[in-house]
């Protein structure tokens, strides 16, 4: 009897396990292939890219080094991400504290108005900022398009939604009874906020910091409207040496980015186990 | 250690009235206890000895000192919550640290305290461990630990066993009274369980839709309740609606005459409170039918009724020979009390 049953059901169970195994490994591949294939296509020997590849080489790479413009907007784009995380991150932080804490009239259109930068495409806000920058220049008489002040403003934008986001769910999982604990054993509120309150956020705040890094660095759209000379980010350079060549330059740069992002996360982990925050 | 007064204290929010008008004094070492139904303002009250919530009218006396407007940090008091509260990035033994860098104790003397503290409450291995590999027991004890080690004037308890098995719920009742009386901690403890409230504590507060309703030792809450209320809440009770007829006889609304304590002589509507293990039963031939028999073991439970006079009996489970053992639902019986166990309570 029970062998029957078995007998009957262990065939459609494996089915059912082959078709899930199937649409897991499916994901993966979308989510891993593109990242993958840049990888690949940065050793392919040939300037057009074609498969299979005559050759490997690392002469893009060289290539990449070679031409000061990456170099140039990497540090760019450093400068840029860590400038704006770094203001971005504690205006959010405050953010979600007045919305978690307070019982300010008009709430959820306050939350949904900081979430907006996620929902507005880039380019639409890129514009958008670039004729209120002309329009407040021709108000105050100082020039603000092209400024660092201009672009890293706009960047504390993209930096905002996430930490929002990320630090109200961190807020939401705390016990504010811990913070009447900590006041009933003797600390003042001042403290409780940076011994109680601000440590049991961590996971929340590293992962907003992360996240806000990733999206700055990234950025191409509002870069593009809103940078000055001398000041060309990483993908905006990528984007221009584009426009004129079409060779796996790109993937080679785009491959040092993936490894500079990857050894991020790998740092980041080592502090707050991200599967935990995200 | 201090006494703790709580005078007039009131809590309104808007309209709504959480606390109507509290007054208990707890002398100096005594454990007292809040009880009563869900929203009947008892945390509230807890909250208000804390300091988190700001009274709206009536005082709050800590020993000598009127603390009604003194923030929670600066109050003196060690609270163990329903969730324990503990902080989760901190170690079992950096949590019951916290109070002590807080009072600005020295290194030494405070290792040599926390050293103190988890041993009282057998936890001196887990030092190093976080919350979050504790069991519920465990975590309830570091909770007790941390509040304790500051030696606070006042000790609130916030439902601190809600969150425990029924076997372990127990055992932690006995430990925190036997604890309590060691230290001589002057106690507040909020419940909702009567049990728990009968078995900890010194004095009971029972309190209804923000009003106390009695206050009292335990054995006076459960002998001699001040109103219909207390007797109901407090242990089990048949609750009879009438007026007492003459000394010592009381008829029921549906008309039965029933025996009450000639002492008692409150005036118009009133309730005849009998407790269920205090009636006698026996076999009869007419009178009260039996609804059900209940056989819980040690005892039994009978519910019986005439003309719409029901009542409610626990005996102890007579023995298979005992002619009681062969009553059925249905037959008759005929309830017996002691005039003295009747005893007639206002309405409210």
């Amino acid at each position: 009897m029970t062998a029957q049953i078995q007998a009957s059901t262990r065939p459609r169970l494996n089915l059912a396990r082959c078709a899930f195994l199937a649409v897991v490994a499916l994901v993966y591949l979308l989510i891993l292939a593109p990242v993958i294939s840049v990888m690949v296509i940065s050793v392919f020997n040939a300037e057009i890219v074609s498969f299979p590849p005559d050759g490997l080489t690392l002469r893009w790479f060289v290539n990449a080094w070679e031409k000061r413009e990456f170099a140039r907007g990497f540090v760019a784009s450093l400068q840029l991400a860590l400038l704006a995380t770094a203001i971005g991150v504690p205006i959010g932080t405050m953010a979600a504290f007045a919305l978690d804490r307070s019982a300010m009239r008009g709430k959820g259109l306050i939350a949904n108005l900081l979430l907006g930068p996620l929902v507005v495409p880039g380019i639409i806000i890129g514009t958008a900022l670039y004729m209120f920058y002309v329009q407040v220049e021709n108000t105050i008489d100082q020039d603000v398009v092209g400024t660092t002040f201009g672009l890293v403003a706009s960047h504390i934008l993209l930096t905002i939604p996430w930490t929002v986001r990320l630090v109200s769910a961190g807020l939401a999982g705390v016990d504010s009874r811990i913070e009447e604990a900590a006041a009933n054993l003797g600390a003042r509120p001042l403290t409780v906020f940076f011994r109680v309150t601000l440590p049991t956020l961590r996971p929340a705040i590293v992962a907003a910091t992360m996240f806000s890094f990733i999206q700055s660095f990234e950025n191409l759209e509002l870069s593009l409207l809103l940078v000055g000379p001398g000041q060309t980010t990483l993908p905006v350079a990528m984007l221009n040496y584009l426009q004129f060549r079409i060779d796996p330059t790109l993937a080679a740069v785009g491959t040092i980015q993936i490894v500079v992002i990857a050894i991020l996360m790998l740092i980041t982990d080592r502090f707050v186990k991200l599967s935990r925050v995200v | 250690m201090s006494n703790l007064l709580l005078n007039n204290l009131a809590k309104h929010y808007n309209k709504a009235v959480a606390v109507a008008d509290v007054s208990i004094e707890i002398a100096e070492g005594e454990m007292v206890a809040l009880l009563g139904p869900s929203g009947c303002g008892k945390t509230t009250t807890l909250r208000m000895v804390a300091g988190f919530i700001k009274p709206t009218a009536g005082q709050i006396i800590i020993g000598d000192q009127d603390v009604t407007q003194v923030p929670p940090y600066a109050r003196d008091t060690g609270m163990v919550f329903q969730s324990y509260a503990l902080f989760p990035h901190m170690s079992v033994a950096q949590n019951v640290s916290f109070g002590l860098e807080m009072r600005g104790i020295t290194r030494a003397d405070r290792d040599r305290r926390i050293t103190e503290a988890l041993a009282m409450v057998r936890l001196s291995q887990l030092a190093d461990r976080l919350p979050q590999q504790l069991s519920g027991g465990q975590q309830q004890r570091v909770a007790l630990a941390r509040a304790l080690v500051i030696n606070p004037s006042v000790f609130l308890l916030d439902e601190p066993l809600s969150n425990l098995d029924a076997k372990l719920r127990g055992e932690v009742q006995l430990e925190i009274r036997a604890l309590q009386q060691r230290l001589g901690l002057t106690t507040l403890i909020v419940t909702h369980d009567q049990e728990e409230a009968l078995t900890m504590a010194d004095r009971l507060v029972v309190m209804e839709a923000g009003r106390v309703r009695q206050i009292g030792t335990p054995r006076e809450l459960y002998e001699e309740p001040a109103n219909a209320f207390v007797a109901s809440f407090v242990g089990r009770c048949n609750l009879i609606q009438g007026r007492i007829e003459s000394a010592g006889l009381f008829r029921s609304a549906s008309g039965a005459l029933l025996a009450c304590d000639p002492a008692s002589t409150i005036a118009g509507d009133t309730m005849l409170a009998i407790r269920p293990e205090r009636i006698e039963l026996t076999g009869a031939e007419a009178g009260y039918r039996l609804r059900t028999i209940t056989y819980l073991g040690a005892n039994t439970e009978y519910h019986f009724e005439r003309e719409g006079t029901a009542l409610v009996a626990v005996l102890p489970t007579p023995l298979p020979s005992d002619p009681m053992s062969r009553l059925r639902p249905n037959d008759f019986v005929a309830p017996n009390w002691v005039p003295a166990a009747g005893r007639v309570v206002p309405l409210n």
